[in-house]
């Protein structure tokens, strides 16, 4: 399977909606936290982006076909 | 044409103390937005309600960016650069702020959590070996944040002295206190300072905040130099007064409550929810700044907003929405969730919150538990901030 799967851990986010700011798209508010718009995406910079600058590293953006996690750094 | 109502001063009233004046509270209730006219700028709603706040600051239908210029309603007279992190929309926005983000996150933060303590035990070692009385303004909060920035920056110790001068002037809100020429001075000096140190890290790389931005010349979207020199800029003075002065409101708060202060003594585990109540319930300026311009007509609360209008979103009101906030007026350290806006909300929400949060704990927590006594030593003659954006007292005399 191609594409990118996108996670936020509801326990690690602090709401501070940067994510959605950043790349509406593809985030959500959700009450108090953000939530992606689609699990499943295709490959995108601006996603990419957006996830890097999350303050509590709570965004998680895997290539599906390598199973490789593209954000957050190791 | 549409015709808006005359437009009431703002801010309301000059700061008194810490007391929230009781027009938001009017305003929440009502719901619809207030015409406002700042000292500089044109007329511009007033957004008080914790929903319609949140919507002005994190909606992609609002603009910071587009705000700017001479017509941005604003308390101070000077305008703000467009090309700041501060000031600009993405994508610009999203570019810089990647690359300054990996140097924040609440991971890197912890790392320096350490050396923290340790600057404070040592300020409070050399007040305390000073006397028994010492203005906690000049002799802690304003050292504090201006220490841990070093720290980040990564530039040689010895520095230290330079960049508190630097900041000192550059930072500071007071607009009558340093001439043009000084400030142009300090700029200058300050960016030719940071260029070098560029120079620096770029030959031998550290974990440090310049060290995060020259990192970024490896990879496909590099900073320019130039880039890189305004972030830095940007980022060591954006949250240098502004951490000393809610140190400061924070042990003000602690010393004239003492019910809280006491819980806090008893239950060191409180003191994240105690800092993060802290924030919420300080008043730590004098007004709401950094309005938003609509890009489309927007309804909030009852009140149409057009395109091209200006919305301020007010933070301070928010903070004290009884809809989010029960007993908003209280300051509680047992709140279960504290949505707070203090940090702002959306893509500008503070980069240095996490840096911010790990100062106040270690800086109160410290406090607290090495000078059980810590005492004002005259309450009623505390001097108050003025002219300036912050408010807050600007000495603290204490005894322990
Ligand atoms: C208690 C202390 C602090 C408070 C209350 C505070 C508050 C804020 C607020 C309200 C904003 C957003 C303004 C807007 O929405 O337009 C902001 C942005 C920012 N803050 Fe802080 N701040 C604090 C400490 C710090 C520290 C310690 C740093 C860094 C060392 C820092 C760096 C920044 C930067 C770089 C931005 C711009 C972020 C962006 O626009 O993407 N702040 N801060
Ligand atoms: S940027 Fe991170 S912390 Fe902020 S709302 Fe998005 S996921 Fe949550």
């Amino acid at each position: 399977m191609s594409g990118w799967s996108v996670e936020i851990d509801a326990r690690t986010c602090i709401g501070t909606g940067m994510c959605v700011g950043a790349a509406p798209k593809y985030f959500q508010r959700k009450s108090s936290k953000s939530v992606p718009v689609h699990d499943h995406v295709e490959p995108d910079e601006d996603l990419l982006d957006a996830a890097f600058a999350c303050p509590a590293e709570a965004i998680r953006v895997r290539d599906e076909a390598t199973g490789d996690v593209l954000v957050p750094e190791a | 044409m549409t015709t808006h109502p005359e437009p009431v001063a703002y801010p309301f009233s000059e700061p008194d103390r810490l007391v929230v004046h009781p027009r938001y509270g009017e305003l929440r209730d009502q719901g619809e937005l207030e015409r406002v006219q700042l000292p500089f700028g044109k007329p511009t709603w007033l957004a008080t309600r914790h929903e319609d706040v949140k919507i002005v600051l994190g909606d992609p239908r609002f603009s910071r960016e587009k705000a700017l210029g001479e017509d941005e309603p604003r308390i101070l007279s000077f305008t703000h650069r467009p090309d700041s992190i501060l000031t600009m929309d993405p994508p610009g926005h999203t570019r810089l702020r990647k690359a300054v983000a990996r140097a924040f996150t609440k991971r890197r933060i912890e790392t320096i959590r350490p050396r923290t303590q340790q600057i404070v035990d040592e300020l409070l070692d050399e007040m305390v070996a000073a006397g028994d009385t010492a203005d906690l303004v000049r002799q802690f909060a304003l050292a504090v944040p201006m220490m841990v920035i070093c720290e980040l920056l990564g530039g040689p110790y010895e520095d230290r002295h330079k960049f508190h001068h630097w900041s000192e002037i550059l930072a500071s809100t007071r607009s009558s206190k340093h001439t043009k020429e000084d400030i142009a001075q300090a700029d200058k000096e300050l960016r030719d300072y940071l260029a070098e140190l560029v120079d620096t890290k770029r030959a031998n790389p550290g974990d440090d905040l310049l060290s995060v931005l020259v990192e970024t010349e490896q990879t496909d979207d590099p900073l320019t130099p130039e880039e890189i020199v305004g972030l830095a800029w940007s980022v060591l003075l954006a949250g240098f007064e502004i951490t000393t002065n809610m140190l400061v409101n924070s042990v003000y708060l602690l010393l004239t409550n003492p019910d809280q202060r006491e819980q806090l003594v008893q239950e060191a585990g409180l003191l994240e929810k105690a800092v993060e109540e802290l924030l919420r319930f300080v008043p730590l300026t004098v007004g709401s700044f950094f309005p938003r311009m609509a890009l489309e007509d927007v309804e909030l609360s009852g009140t149409l907003v057009r395109k091209g209008e200006t919305v301020l979103p007010s933070t301070l009101a928010a903070n004290r929405d009884e809809a989010v906030f029960p007993n908003a007026d209280q300051l509680d350290f047992h709140r279960d969730s504290n949505a707070h806006l203090t940090f702002s909300y959306g893509i500008h929400h503070c980069l240095g919150a996490p840096l911010a949060r790990m100062e106040l704990q270690v800086a109160i927590g410290t406090l607290l538990r090495r000078l059980p006594g810590l005492r004002l030593v005259a309450e009623d003659e505390l001097p108050w901030r003025s002219g300036s954006i912050l408010r807050g007292p600007s000495s603290l005399l204490v005894t322990w």
